[in-house]
C-alpha cells in the first residue's frame, strides 16, 4: 500500500493522467462547438473499444506495435538520441520477417521465433546504420534516420513487389502457417480478433529495456553518455560505442515490433501507399509515457485505444474524422506541455503545502 | 509521505471516476441518438421511392478517406444518390491505415450492414478475409477481384478510357511530350499507364510519353515534385492516376500557368475540372464508380445480388471515358476521340493491360 500510495503521488503519473482528462476535455467542446454530443461520441467510444470481444481483441492489436515502437523512441531517447528512424527500422523488420515467413520451411518452434529474432535483428542493423555513421563521422541521426526510413519504405515496396510478390495481386505470397504469430486458441475465443504473441513480448520488453538500462552497466553507460557525453567520456566510458549499441537497440525493438504486426496480424506484408506511421506515433507513445518503459504501456493504450475507438465515434456518433483526430491530438498536446498542466494544478499543490505547514 | 500522498491519489482516483461517469451514461443515450438518426434519414428522401427503406448499405474507405477527390469521393456519392432514390440508409467508414480494412469491415457486417462495400485494390485480403468469416454477410469490392461467393467484386477497363484521353493529349500537345504520373506502380495503376502510352501512340505516334511514379497515393508533395520535374522537361500535358499525390499535379500546373506557361492536367475517376477548374484541367478520365455502387446496391435492393461474380465495366457500358463536357477539347479532337471510341467498343482496336 505504501508503494502504491507512493507511486501515485509520483509527479510523472498525475500530470498525465490530469492531461488526459483536460485534452478529452478540449476535445469535448470542439465536439460541442461542432454540434456532435461529446458524452455520445465518447460514449460510442469506450463501447467500441469495450463493446465485443472482437473490438477488445482488436484494439489490444491496435496497441502492441505502438508500445514497440514506443520503447524503441525512448531507449535512444534516454541515451540522448532522436531516434525518428523507428518507422523505417519497424518496415526493415517486417520484411525480413515475412521473408523469412515465406521462404522457409522449418517446424513452428523454430520458424515464427526465427522469423522474429531476424526481424529484430534486420531492424537494430538498420538503426545501427545511423548509429555508425553519427559515432565515426558525427552525422546527426535525425537526418540520417529520416532519409533511411524512406529507403527502408522503397526497398520494403520493392522487396513486396517484385521478390515476394503473390501474382496479380499488390501483396506478398501469404506466410508458412508455422511462421504465424497468432495465438490461434485466444483469436478463436476473440471472434477472429488478431490476437498474437508479439502483445506478451512487447509487455516483456518493457522490463528488459527497465532491466538494461537501469540494472546493468552498459545501460548506465548509456544514460550517462546520454546526460552528458563530454563528462562520460572524461570518466573513460566509451561514447561512440554507447551511441550505435543504443541505436541497435532501439532498432532491434522496432524491428521487432514490425515481424509481430506481419506474422501476427497480416500474415503477408502489401505494398504500401504511405509510411504506415507506426514509428511517429511511436514518438507520441513515448511522450506520453515519459520515456519511462512502463508509463510506455499506458501510453500505447492509451493512443491504440483513441484511435481504435474513434472508429466508433465516427460510426456510432457521426463524429467526422478531423475532430476525431483533434481530440487526439488535443490529448497528446496536454501531455506534452506539462508545465502548463503543473501550473493549473498549482492551487491543489499550494493548499496542500498549507495544509502541511498547518499539521507541522 | 503517508499523509502528503492523500490529496493527490484522491485526485487522480476522481480523474478517473469522472472518465467513467462522463463517459458511461454516454452509451446509453447513444442507442436513442442512432435511432432517431436512421428515422430521419429515411424522413428526409422525399422524392424516393422507398423500395430500400429496410436497407442498410455501407462502405469502408481504404487510406483516402470520403474526401479523397478520387474514387472513394465518387462511391460515397453513388451512396448519397442511392438513399436519395430508394431511401436506404448509408454509411462511411474511413480507414486510417491497412490495419483498419479489417476491423472496419467487421464493424459494418456486425451492425447488420445489407452490403458493405470495401473501396480499392488495397482492400482485397481484408474484404477475403471478412467474407470467409462470415458466410451470410453480403460484400462488394471496387477495383479487386474477390474470390468468395458472398462477395461481388466491380473492374473497370481504365485501360480503355485512359486510351482515349492519350488520344486528347497526343492531339493537343505542342511540344510533342507529354508525361504520366501514378500513385504506387501495381496491375492497376499500370492499366491506366498502358492505355494512355497506346492511346498517345496511336493518335500521333511522334510523340513521347514520360512516366513517374511517386510511390504513394496520398502526398501531394510528392506528386508536385514530380509533376515540376516533368514540365521541366518540356512536357506540357500530364495525365496522372496517383489518388491524392495528384493533387500536388494541379497545384504545379496552378503555379505554373499564372506565371503564363501553357500546361495542362489530364484529372482521374471524377471531372476533376470541377474541382480544380477549367483553366488548368484538359479533361479527365472518369471511372463511374458512382454508377457501379448504385448498380449492384439496387441489385441488393431488387433481390438480384450476384455474390462470387466479378463484372468488368467498359467504355462500353459508358463506365469509363471522358466527362460529359469538355470545354478545352476541340471539335476536331473530340471527333477523332469519338472515332475511337468507336472502334474500342466494335473491338476493332483492342486495348492491352500491361
Amino acid at each position: 500500500m505504501q508503494v502504491l500510495s507512493k507511486i501515485f503521488t509520483k509527479q510523472s503519473t498525475y500530470v498525465p493522467l490530469v492531461a488526459i482528462v483536460l485534452g478529452l476535455l478540449v476535445g469535448a467542446i470542439v465536439m460541442w462547438l461542432g454540434g456532435y454530443d461529446p458524452i455520445v461520441a465518447y460514449g460510442a467510444m469506450l463501447d467500441k473499444i469495450f463493446g465485443s470481444t472482437y473490438d477488445f481483441g482488436e484494439a489490444i492489436r491496435q496497441v502492441t506495435p505502438l508500445i514497440f515502437t514506443g520503447l524503441a523512441v525512448a531507449f535512444a531517447f534516454r541515451a540522448g538520441l532522436f531516434n525518428i528512424g523507428v518507422e523505417g527500422q519497424f518496415i526493415t523488420g517486417m520484411t525480413a520477417a515475412t521473408w523469412i515467413g515465406i521462404n522457409l520451411n522449418l517446424p513452428w518452434f523454430i520458424h515464427m521465433p526465427l522469423a522474429v529474432i531476424v526481424g529484430g535483428i534486420a531492424g537494430a542493423l538498420w538503426a545501427g546504420i545511423a548509429g555508425w555513421l553519427k559515432a565515426s563521422r558525427g552525422v546527426n541521426e535525425v537526418i540520417s534516420t529520416i532519409m533511411l526510413n524512406w529507403i527502408a519504405y522503397y526497398f520494403a515496396n520493392f522487396m513486396v513487389r517484385v521478390v515476394m510478390v503473390e501474382p496479380g495481386q499488390n501483396r506478398t505470397k501469404d506466410i508458412q502457417g508455422t511462421a504465424s504469430a497468432s495465438i490461434d486458441w485466444l483469436v478463436t475465443l476473440m471472434d477472429n480478433a488478431r490476437v498474437h504473441w508479439g502483445t506478451v513480448v512487447a509487455i516483456l520488453c518493457s522490463f528488459v529495456f527497465y532491466y538494461v538500462l537501469w540494472k546493468t552497466r552498459q545501460g548506465y553507460e548509456l544514460r550517462a553518455s546520454g546526460f552528458n557525453p563530454d563528462a562520460a567520456h572524461y570518466a573513460g566510458m566509451n561514447v561512440k560505442g554507447s551511441i550505435v549499441k543504443a541505436m541497435m537497440f532501439s532498432g532491434g525493438l522496432a524491428g521487432l515490433g514490425g515481424a509481430f504486426e506481419s506474422l501476427g496480424v497480416f500474415k503477408s506484408m502489401a505494398v504500401m501507399n504511405a509510411l504506415p506511421g507506426y514509428g511517429f506515433d511511436g514518438i507520441a507513445v513515448s511522450l506520453l509515457g515519459g520515456n519511462n518503459p512502463f508509463g510506455i504501456i499506458f501510453g500505447g493504450i492509451l493512443f491504440g485505444f483513441l484511435s481504435y475507438g474513434s472508429t466508433g465515434m465516427s460510426f456510432e456518433a457521426d463524429v467526422p474524422n478531423e475532430i476525431i483526430r483533434i481530440v487526439i491530438g488535443a490529448v497528446i498536446f496536454f501531455v506534452a506541455i506539462h508545465g502548463i498542466v503543473k501550473w493549473f494544478l498549482k492551487p491543489f499543490f499550494r493548499k496542500r503545502r498549507e495544509d502541511k505547514k498547518e499539521a507541522a | 509521505m503517508k499523509w502528503t500522498s492523500k490529496p493527490t491519489h484522491v485526485l487522480s482516483v476522481s480523474a478517473l471516476a469522472l472518465m467513467l461517469v462522463v463517459t458511461g451514461c454516454g452509451s446509453k443515450s447513444n442507442n436513442a441518438e442512432g435511432n432517431t438518426g436512421g428515422a430521419a434519414n429515411t424522413e428526409n428522401a422525399v422524392t424516393s421511392d422507398n423500395s430500400g427503406k429496410d436497407f442498410k448499405i455501407g462502405m469502408v474507405t481504404d487510406g483516402g478517406g470520403v474526401n479523397d477527390k478520387s474514387f472513394n469521393q465518387s462511391a460515397w456519392e453513388g451512396l448519397q444518390k442511392l438513399q436519395k432514390e430508394t431511401g436506404a440508409e448509408v454509411k462511411p467508414l474511413e480507414s486510417k491505415g491497412e490495419s483498419d480494412f479489417e476491423p472496419n469491415l467487421n464493424q459494418m457486417v456486425k451492425a447488420g450492414y445489407n452490403l458493405t462495400w470495401g473501396m480499392g485494390f488495397m482492400m482485397n485480403k481484408a474484404l477475403t478475409t471478412v467474407a470467409k468469416q462470415n458466410p451470410d454477410a453480403k460484400l462488394a469490392s471496387i477495383d479487386s477481384e474477390v474470390d468468395a461467393p458472398n462477395v461481388a467484386s466491380v473492374m473497370f477497363a481504365e485501360n480503355e478510357g485512359s486510351f482515349l484521353v492519350g488520344v486528347v493529349a497526343a492531339l493537343t500537345t505542342k511540344t510533342n511530350k507529354v508525361g504520366f504520373i501514378g500513385g504506387v506502380e501495381g496491375d492497376l495503376i499500370k492499366r491506366f499507364e498502358t492505355g494512355f502510352v497506346e492511346g498517345v501512340k496511336a493518335a500521333n505516334p511522334d510523340v513521347k510519353v514520360e512516366i513517374s511514379y511517386v510511390g504513394d497515393f496520398t502526398k501531394p508533395d510528392l506528386g508536385k515534385a514530380a509533376a515540376a520535374t516533368l514540365y521541366n522537361n518540356g512536357v506540357d500535358i500530364i495525365y496522372h492516376a496517383a489518388g491524392g499525390s495528384g493533387n500536388g499535379l494541379f497545384t504545379e500546373a496552378k503555379d505554373r500557368v499564372s506565371k503564363g506557361e501553357k500546361v495542362w492536367v489530364i484529372g482521374v475517376d471524377k471531372d476533376q475540372s470541377i474541382e480544380f477548374g477549367n483553366d488548368i484541367t484538359l479533361t479527365s478520365m472518369v471511372k463511374r464508380v458512382d454508377e457501379a455502387v448504385i448498380i449492384v446496391s439496387k441489385e441488393l435492393i431488387d433481390g438480384k445480388f450476384e455474390g462470387g461474380k466479378t463484372r468488368l465495366l467498359t467504355l462500353k457500358d459508358g463506365a469509363v471515358g471522358l466527362p460529359e463536357n469538355n470545354p478545352n477539347v476541340s471539335e476536331e479532337i473530340m471527333a477523332k476521340v469519338k472515332e475511337y471510341e468507336a472502334k474500342i467498343t466494335n473491338g476493332d482496336i483492342k486495348v492491352p493491360f500491361k
